[in-house]
């Protein structure tokens, strides 16, 4: 319990007094995320719809290998766009190893796969409803597909913000890619895995408590918007 | 939200990855994470850059891992402690010259119960001898670092038959020196660690020093500029920068400047 | 795109249909003209709203041919109201917009109709609301408000009252008879038979899947040609 309580008083100063140790590193993880989020977004949203919405030879199987890569593990993902970025491999003429650039790719990698099969079950069941009423007025696959990305708005905000939460909290991707380089690719999580690795514990788990705040506040803000929403659109 | 706000948050979402400063100078040192978590790089680069204007990124993992980014071309420096591996990366071709830079020590750590009876030894093979016949609890890094090559020559040094003599008692962590010291700690087990690591290491639980001194606990670290020839991409002339300055009187002197608790950790020694 | 030609009249020759596997329609022969307001009736699991579906091409045969006009395949100037209304989550007006510009028009000409379509269902004050947080008797309504500003050829109706109150029942009907009057061809099915007898100047009775009758309105109330359709009226009365 010692622990625990030295941690929760280490939380609070460090954020009280700003340290500025501690805001470049959560701007960072922050910037990394939310940047991956996005980009996941972008891809995953028009995926998730199109497979819905779509009739294509393959499809069921596609849906249950895009379900399972929901579950890829962070660190072999890590592994995986290390490969792809080192040097000695097919992209590292770009030299994006050790940036945040590459702990993007990385978790970018990891989280499509989470709001593309999360969208497809969403807009899917939206299809079931809207399916006879949009071809009646003509709407094409296409159409269709994007009107319901967007008239599903408000469950796929949670889609993003799950993704969100998956990239933040994740360390195995961006220790390997990034390098837990300081100043340039220390985020959060690979701060925490070194202090504990440092055996300085009330430090870990003080950043720990300071990410937790941190989701908390972003999921709470959702959940009120949410609410807000429903009220007014139905 | 309209169409349009959603846009303008994805477009600024996206215009902030992520280019950092293409105008900095940096290098790509690949060292040990007993260089990084003993604080020495916290307290020598910024005099570095400070003199050259060169920024170093390192990575920290372990001597092994090291070695291996470096081959792969994705370093421009090495940074380690394991002199037999260093030759063997430089007889391969990958590294331009090997140069000694500095020394720290190792120390065998244990619980202050101590049931091997070693504590105030100076004969280190002779206290891994007494560890292995007491089956007392040791945890080995495990992880192909200098560390562990180090471990291993004692070993096999004190004429243990690890192989065959390991056992419930020996326990391979495959981790880096402090999740290993936070291992050892909860388990009240004996394990090798470099001093500068154990003087930084906060939860040391009812670990202390039990056999130091022996000159085979002698620890050094040498530096290499990887190879540009094979990898072109190499920043050779920032990279040779670092090693000249390390290697340099004022390099030198940084080094040996470094302490913690009154305490120096490294000890240089490139003239020798 | 080849739709300017009418697609009316609809010709089904030998019909079958078989929904999600299952054989429902069969052997249909049917020539559905421009103009008249037919009623498609029948004990349930007749293949009334299926039928329906074929002709509007949301259900494609499993046997025989359909044509709508000159064409092979399901041309514009064609609406549907289901039983019960699906709205987009976005305003009333934004709903009815978003089907004209399905169907090409945009701009002002989309505004006027619009604001004529809400005028007629008595909708204008509902405007900006959202449209899932109207009455289920405002979202019909609403559906009626979208076929009027569409102005299509032909409407089809999937029991467009079963879900609403009385008096919302009796103003949409009234929506229905001005659609027509305008130059709307009208196709429905109703289990209300007093409906049905105000609604109707055709009748098509569907039994067991297959088109049995096809009868006016007025004579099938009277005296219907089918032993079949003679059953079903005598047992809706009872």
């Amino acid at each position: 319990m010692n622990t625990i309580t030295e941690s929760l008083s280490l939380a609070v100063a460090l954020v009280a007094r700003f340290d500025p140790h501690l805001v470049d590193i959560v701007t960072l993880s922050l910037r990394v995320s939310l940047t991956a989020t996005a980009l996941a977004a972008v891809i995953g949203l028009p995926l998730g719809a199109a497979i819905a919405v779509g009739r294509f030879p393959g499809r069921p199987p596609l849906i249950v290998v895009l379900n399972a890569m929901m579950g890829l593990p962070p660190v072999v993902v890590g592994l995986l766009v290390y490969l792809l970025l080192s040097r000695a491999g097919p992209l590292g003429s770009f030299g994006l190893l050790f940036t945040p650039s590459a702990m993007v790719i990385a978790q970018t990698i990891l989280i499509t796969p989470i709001i593309a099969a999360l969208t497809r079950q969403i807009v899917a069941d939206a299809w079931a409803e809207y399916r006879e009423q949009l071809t009646s007025l003509g709407a094409g696959t296409g159409r269709a597909a994007m009107t319901l990305l967007w008239d599903t708005r408000f469950s796929l905000a949670t889609v993003l913000l799950a993704g969100f939460g998956r990239a933040i909290a994740e360390v195995g991707a961006v220790m390997i890619v990034g390098g837990n380089i300081e100043g340039v690719t220390r985020v959060m999580t690979t701060t925490i895995a070194l202090e504990t690795s440092k055996g300085d514990l009330p430090l870990a788990l003080g950043l720990g408590l300071v990410l937790i705040a941190i989701v908390l506040l972003l999921n709470a803000g959702a959940q009120v918007t949410r609410g807000w929403a429903k009220a007014r659109f139905g | 939200m309209n169409r349009r706000s959603f846009l303008a948050v994805l477009v600024f979402a996206l215009a902030q990855a992520l280019p950092v400063n293409a105008e900095d100078k940096f290098i790509v040192v690949a060292s040990t994470t007993s260089t990084e978590q003993s604080g020495l790089f916290g307290y020598l680069l910024p005099i570095f850059e400070k003199d050259t204007g060169i920024k170093v990124r390192v990575v920290a993992l372990g001597t092994g891992q090291a070695l291996d980014l470096a081959r792969r071309g994705d370093a421009d420096v090495a940074f380690v402690h394991d002199t037999a591996a260093e030759e063997k990366f430089i007889a391969e071709g990958n590294g331009v010259k090997r140069f000694p830079v500095m020394y720290n020590d190792f120390v065998l750590i244990g619980p202050k119960s101590d049931p091997a009876k070693i504590a105030g030894g100076k004969d280190i093979l002779a206290a891994m001898v007494k560890i292995q016949e007491a089956q007392a609890p040791f945890a080995s890094r495990g992880d192909n670092s200098g560390t562990h090559a180090a471990e291993l020559r004692y070993w096999k040094d004190a004429g243990v038959d690890l192989a065959a003599k390991k056992g419930p008692w020996y326990r391979d962590t495959g981790s880096g020196m402090g999740p290993t010291l936070n291992t050892a700690s909860s388990m009240n087990a004996y394990v090798l660690a470099d001093r500068g690591t154990w003087l930084s290491f906060k939860n040391r639980g009812d670990l202390t020093v039990l056999v130091e001194g022996d000159k085979r606990l002698f620890n050094q670290y040498g530096v290499m500029l990887v190879n540009p020839a094979r990898h072109p991409h190499v920043k050779a002339d920032l990279g040779q920068q670092f090693v000249d300055w390390v290697i340099s009187p004022r390099g030198q002197e940084a080094i040996a400047g470094y302490k913690i608790g009154g305490k120096q950790l490294f000890f240089p020694n490139a003239k020798s | 795109m080849g739709d300017s030609e009418s697609g009316l009249p609809i010709r089904l020759r030998q019909v079958a249909a078989a929904p999600g596997g299952v054989p429902v329609l069969s052997g249909i022969d049917l020539v559905l003209e421009a103009g008249g307001r037919t009623v498609l009736l029948g004990p349930n699991g007749a293949g009334k709203s299926t039928l329906l579906r074929v002709l509007h091409g949301l259900i494609l045969p499993s046997a025989g041919l359909i044509t709508w006009g000159p064409h092979a395949r399901r041309p514009g100037g064609q609406a549907m109201v289901f039983q019960r209304p699906v709205m987009l989550r976005r305003s009333a007006f934004a709903n009815i917009r978003y089907a004209l510009d399905l169907a090409g028009i945009r701009g002002r000409e989309a505004d006027t109709r619009i604001a004529e379509a809400l005028d007629e269902v008595g909708l204008r004050a509902l405007a900006a609301r959202s449209a899932r947080v109207l009455s289920g008797g405002e979202q019909q309504k609403l559906a009626f408000a979208r076929v009027w500003a569409l102005r299509p050829e032909i409407v089809f109706l999937d029991e467009p009252t079963a879900s609403l109150d009385p008096a919302a029942a009796r103003s949409v009907e009234k929506i229905i008879i001005d659609i027509h009057a305008r130059g709307t061809t009208i196709v429905m099915t109703t289990h209300n038979l007093v409906q049905a007898k105000r609604l109707a100047d055709d009748i098509i009775f569907l039994h067991a899947g297959r088109l049995t009758e096809r009868t006016p309105a007025p004579e099938f109330f009277a005296q219907p040609r089918s032993v079949d359709a003679a059953a079903f009226l005598e047992g809706e009365r009872l």
